[in-house]
């Protein structure tokens, strides 16, 4: 331990002269070319070391403590975290919940609409990212066009309410069945890609939604968008802006709640376990009598109906959609979402969920440097903790009778 | 004494090309209910080929595989999926360990109860008194095939944490689960100690004698082999070379030349 610790002190101090070394005519060598003269900048040079050492010793410190947990794990001790423990305490898991219900139910109260909007959309990211999580956290399907089914509900209900009249509360579902069908439709010609080719076949799929709203200008009304998009009506009732938007708070509260309801019965029903058989083996699971065609196709279109009908709440909320909201970077960050979080955990999908989409909202100040401190984020992720934030819990099952089954037969 | 009991599986011709390599050559076997089959032979000797054939991994190049389960009528197996074959009542471990190793002891036994349950999407959303009982039934079904192979008290532990000769047996439970008429393991003795492979023996003894399930399997300790099985079949380079009880296994000079005698001289 002491001589680890040593070693990583060496190592950090070369790694920090070297940095040193590197930076010098970048950081302490300013030739002021007005004046003809050179600007030594020491500070600067100090400054480099003990931040070039610090993050090194940090870094180093971090991974032995990997190393060391991987051992206690290989030896068969204790590897479930303290927040693993907690959570399977079924008291502590009720109190919280509850908790937290109450604090989300009275937010709008308390904060401002600007609050509420900000909120609302780090809810709509949630059900996003618990739709996707049943696509590629349970079945193991990546999809990089995630944000097409998005699109797809938002359009629907965009298009539905310019040209019918049809309100917010009748789309709802047909969004999410029309994304479904999109899911099926996707499903389909990828049945039996894997690997590299569903991920080049997926993105191609979101790119040609965003070109095809683009172009077919008798549908989609192009760039331009559609405008004017009706707002949830509160039984028949137009609402002001602010209680508008407290409105629809309310309504995500209730979506998120169901999304969450329904999927965790399915993580933990017949088809749910197929699901995560496909995911570990597919040979394996062909191999147990599950027909892998169906369960894909059930996959991408539950994951692609949360989309959809998520896809109606935002066109309500923003009034207006163009092809420009549903581009790459949207399924980029759905999909981090689902790997930071944990796949497979809704808890992890949430607090991914949050934490990628309040984080930026609250740094506005840091807006600039959000890619990269999103890409640091995720190789940090990946190598400190690649189960993602909450790892795999399962349903345990208890069962007792059989015992004496057995001993009377 | 094979000639009174009922043919469950026939294998007839059974033809597997790779390219060029000619991985089973014509093979043709039968097992009977009630048999403990074993198919023996040097490694790459088309084996776990022809596993893969007859459990629809691979689409055989020539030949029949035929299922007659007892008071129903024959099913033509080959060409079926994998997951038909499943459904048809033919079940099987691999070679290489293939369970779901972020899946509980418990649900890969679960697994295995999936073609024989049917409820979807929205009864499993619903979770109505149907699907209770139905997910109450497939615990209990499956922790009794884990008391069966020995693996009750890991039942919540995650696969990938049983120790490997507990994932073998994992795998027989597994299998079991799908209700197969015949039971293919493929050598499930390989990597396990004395004692494991004594535990197995009688494990395999147990499901034989309790269930009706009849048992092809694949093995290399022929210690094993003799002690449980008849009939024996022998290939070699894809060819069946012989068949027979385990005596005449023992004294068919092209079996010492293929098989025992590259053992002792390895
Ligand atoms: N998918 C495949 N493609 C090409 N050759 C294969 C394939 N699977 C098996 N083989 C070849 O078939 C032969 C038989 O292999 P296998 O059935 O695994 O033997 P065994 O199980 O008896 O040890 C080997 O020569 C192997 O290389
Ligand atoms: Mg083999």
């Amino acid at each position: 331990m002491v001589t680890d610790m040593l070693q990583n002190f060496k190592q950090s101090i070369v790694v920090s002269l070297w940095f040193v070394f590197l930076t010098f005519p970048l950081m302490v060598v300013r030739v002021n070319t007005m004046n003809q003269e050179v600007i030594w900048r020491w500070m600067n040079m100090v400054w480099v070391a003990i931040g070039a050492f610090v993050l090194s010793y940090l870094w180093r410190y971090m991974l032995s403590r990997q190393q060391m947990r991987k051992q206690v794990a290989d030896e068969g001790g204790e590897i479930r975290s303290r927040m693993q423990i907690l959570l399977e305490d079924m008291s502590f898991r009720y109190r919280a919940m509850g908790f937290i219900l109450l604090a989300a139910l009275v937010f709008p109260l308390v904060f401002d609409t600007y609050q509420s909007t900000i909120m609302i959309s780090a809810l709509i990211y949630v059900v996003l990212g618990l739709g996707l999580n049943i696509t590629v956290g349970l079945a193991g399907l990546l999809d990089l066009g995630y944000v097409a089914f998005f699109g797809v509900g938002a359009y629907s209900y965009a298009l539905l309410n310019h040209h019918f009249d049809l309100g917010f509360w009748v789309t709802l579902p047909i969004g999410g069945i029309i994304g479904c069908l999109f899911g099926i439709v996707l499903g389909f010609p990828i049945l039996r890609l894997r690997g590299d080719y569903l991920a080049i076949v997926t993105l191609g799929f979101g790119m040609i939604f965003k070109v095809v709203m683009e172009n077919w200008d008798g549908l989609s009304f192009g760039p331009s968008g559609i405008a004017n998009i009706d707002r949830p009506n509160f039984f028949g009732m137009d609402l002001s802006l602010a209680n508008s938007t407290i409105y629809i708070y309310y309504i995500m509260i209730a979506l998120v709640i169901f999304t969450i309801l329904v999927t965790n019965r399915l993580k933990n029903s017949r088809i749910g376990r197929a699901w995560i058989a496909m995911r570990e083996d597919e040979i394996a699971c062909v191999a147990m009598g599950i027909d892998i065609a169906r369960t894909k196709l059930s996959a991408y279109a539950l994951g692609a109906f949360w989309a959809g009908m998520v896809g109606v709440l935002f066109a309500s909320k923003t009034t207006f959609i163009n092809p420009a909201s549903f581009t790459f970077m949207e399924s980029a960050i759905i999909l981090s979402i689902v790997v930071l979080g944990g796949m497979g955990s809704i808890l992890g999908v949430i607090i991914g969920a949050f934490f990628l989409i309040l984080l930026p909202e609250y740094m506005r100040a840091f807006s600039e440097y959000r890619m990269l401190a999103f890409g640091a984020a995720m190789v940090l992720m990946m190598i400190f903790r690649p189960q993602g934030i909450i790892s795999n819990l399962r349903q345990t099952y208890e069962y007792k009778g059989s015992k004496e089954k057995i001993d009377n037969g | 004494m094979a000639d009174n009991k009922h043919k469950l599986l026939e294998v007839k011709g059974l033809t597997m090309d790779f390219g060029g390599l000619r991985a089973v050559d014509s093979v043709t076997l039968e097992v009977h209910e009630g048999d403990i089959a074993a198919l023996i032979g040097p490694n790459g000797a088309g084996k776990t080929t022809f596993f893969n054939c007859i459990t629809g991994i691979y689409n055989p190049t020539k030949g029949d595989v035929l299922l007659h389960p007892k008071g129903q009528k024959t099913r033509r197996l080959n060409g079926l999926k994998p997951n038909k074959v499943t459904e048809m009542g033919l079940a099987r471990t691999f070679q290489n360990i293939r369970l779901f190793p972020d899946m509980t002891v418990l649900e890969n036994v679960m697994i295995g109860r999936h073609c024989r349950t049917n409820s979807g999407i929205f009864r499993a959303i619903i979770k109505g008194k149907g699907v209770q009982e139905e997910e109450r039934q497939i615990v209990e079904s499956s922790y009794q095939l884990l008391e069966k192979v020995g693996l009750a008290d890991f039942a919540n532990e995650f696969s990938k944490n049983l120790p490997y000769g507990a994932q073998r047996r994992l795998e027989i439970a597994r299998a079991m689960a799908t209700d197969p008429f015949l039971l293919l393991l493929d050598e499930p003795a390989a990597g396990m100690n004395p004692q494991e492979t004594a535990d197995l023996e009688q494990l395999i003894c147990k499901i034989s004698d309790e269930e009706e399930m009849a048992i092809l399997l694949i093995e290399h300790d022929m210690k094993l082999v003799m002690n449980i099985s008849d009939p024996i079949y022998v290939m070699e380079y894809g060819k069946k070379i012989a068949e027979g009880s385990p005596q005449e296994i023992k004294d068919n000079p092209k079996v010492i030349e293929a098989y025992l005698g590259e053992e002792t001289d390895a």
